[in-house]
């Protein structure tokens, strides 16, 4: 009994199902109204202050309209609000084909956002580097980094919307990018990678033994440059505060 | 295991006010969270949340438990609530008497129970395991509503009462919403108050609402106006050591402005222990 009177009210909320709202007294509607306001604005405002930028990028009234049509084609499922805003990448995605980097912005923050909440890590620092067998070490990547790909050059349009400078807005354009997302401090941050450097830095995200990116580079490059862009990479990654303090050697 | 009593004045921790809680001293007794919004991985969220906790009590108040769904509460919250408790040793932990989700959808609402035997069953079912999960006793707060349904056999205040009764919970009183449940439903609050073990409540909101279409909604982003403090007053006269707190959720204002209202809540306190 409890139950069914549970699902109708959930039916009424997400799709005002007549039937539904006959199961109420006639004088519930106000009522009724009330708790569907309450829904879509909560789940409206956690679009809206999870996805700042793709909002500047669409327009307040786009934005809306699509934050709208998402909350109508997939209700949320779980007791977080963030795992709601998870699924809104895709939906703007799939609504504006034409506008690619409305998606990818999308996809971002996203990932910016989960970077934000991520596991904590102590960093490696650069006295670290002294104590490791470089032989042996397995180096790893803060728990909050990953990759992602990108089709667009959304994220200088990303940068660009977030300085409100006077510079003007780079025009979008189809420019494939592999991104590095990571939390430094308390801060979300995230840089372009050139293919060479993405493919180590996947294999930092599981853990990789210093010595196979070492191979690899040499292999590439030969053995002068080859350590040196093992040197300069090591550097940015410390320096960056991507790799985690407990590598193992 | 009986809830201590605490007795003293605080605020919500709201986004706006972070900085000042983190480099000021600012003067309340205690500060009140949204658990959710804590209960996550880690950054910088949970470290606002550690350097509060050096400063402050914090009581741990949740929107999520849904304790009223018939289809029982959702195991993964209830694991990531157990280990914000843990960390946090809060002062409470506090849900409200509503329900939020059916399989397969979360409203994200504090929804209206109809205070029936079944819901009562439902309702002690799922909070006595939420009790045994966390390891300790909760406050189930009462919520505003804006529909009753034909179907309750039973008061508010009689559920909440034998809802305490069966499990044990202590009672968060947010008197706005009592005020604004009384005028959209057309009880006396006087009765309601009258009604509930009172020696069981140990925190009280206070909180403005708004006028809508027919109905007052419980939109906690005004001051605390003239009738909640009213009623405030009268069940300050009949509650023991209680935490007090100015709750504001929306249109949140300078964190001046809240301490104002705290300071008021002060004094209506201290001219009823007078009296």
């Amino acid at each position: 009994m409890l139950g069914a009177l549970q699902t109708d009210f959930s039916d009424w909320l997400t799709c005002e199902s007549d039937d539904a709202a006959a199961r109420f007294a006639p004088d519930a509607q106000a009522g009724l109204a009330v708790y569907q306001n309450n829904y879509r604005a909560a789940l409206m405002a956690c679009l809206e202050e999870s996805f700042p930028r793709t909002a500047q990028w669409l327009g307040a009234a786009d934005f809306h309209a699509s934050a709208a049509r998402a909350i109508d084609a997939a209700p949320p499922d779980s007791w977080s609000l963030d795992h709601y805003a998870a699924t809104f990448p895709r939906s703007v995605a799939g609504q504006w084909p034409g506008n690619a980097v409305a998606g990818d912005l999308a996809t971002l923050e996203l990932a910016l956002s989960e970077a934000f909440v991520g596991p904590d890590a102590v960093p490696m620092d650069a006295d670290a580097l002294g104590r490791i067998d470089w032989d042996r070490a397995t180096l790893r990547a803060v728990p909050t980094a990953r990759l992602l790909t990108l089709q667009t050059n959304a994220p200088a349009i990303w940068s660009a919307l977030v300085s409100d400078a006077d510079d003007p807005m780079p025009e979008p354009k189809a420019q494939p990018a592999i991104i590095l997302i990571w939390r430094q401090e308390h801060v979300a941050c995230f840089r372009s990678l050139d293919p060479e450097e993405a493919e180590i830095v996947a294999l930092l995200i599981d853990g990789v033994r210093f010595a196979e990116i070492w191979k690899r580079l040499v292999l590439a490059h030969g053995e002068g440059p080859g350590i040196q862009t093992a040197g300069q990479w090591l550097g940015r990654w410390i320096a960056d505060g991507l790799l985690h303090q407990r590598a193992r050697g | 295991m009986p809830i201590p009593t605490f007795s003293g004045f605080g605020l919500g921790l709201r986004k706006p006010h972070y900085a000042d809680f983190l480099e000021t001293d600012v003067p309340v007794d205690f500060v009140e969270v949204i658990s959710e919004n804590f209960m996550v991985a880690g950054g910088r969220p949970r470290h606002i949340l550690r350097k509060v906790r050096e400063r402050h009590p914090v009581a741990l108040h949740g929107v999520s438990l849904s304790v009223g769904s018939a289809h029982g509460i959702d195991a993964d919250y209830l694991v990531r609530l157990r280990a914000l408790v843990d960390e946090v040793e809060p002062l409470f932990v506090s849900d409200h008497l509503s329900w939020s989700r059916v399989p397969g959808f979360n409203s994200h609402n504090l929804l209206p129970l109809p205070y029936t035997a079944e819901a009562l069953e439902v309702v002690c079912a799922n909070l006595g395991r939420a009790q045994d999960a966390l390891g300790r006793t909760m406050l189930i707060e009462n919520p505003s509503s804006y529909l009753a349904f034909a179907e309750s056999e039973m008061t508010e205040w009689e559920f909440l009462k034998a809802v305490s009764d069966r499990t044990g919970c202590g009672l968060l009183l947010d008197v706005n919403n009592i005020h604004v449940s009384a005028v959209n439903h057309g009880f006396d609050p006087a009765a309601y108050v009258a009604g509930l073990p009172l020696d069981r409540v140990r925190q009280i909101h206070l909180a403005g609402h708004s006028q809508g279409e027919t109905l007052l909604i419980d939109t906690h982003d005004k001051p605390v106006p003239p009738p909640v403090w009213a009623l405030f007053a009268h069940v300050m006269d009949r509650v023991g050591p209680v935490a007090v707190m100015i709750e504001r959720d929306d249109d949140i204002p300078p964190l001046g402005d809240l301490l104002e209202e705290l300071e008021m809540a002060r004094t209506v306190t201290s001219r009823r222990l007078a009296a």
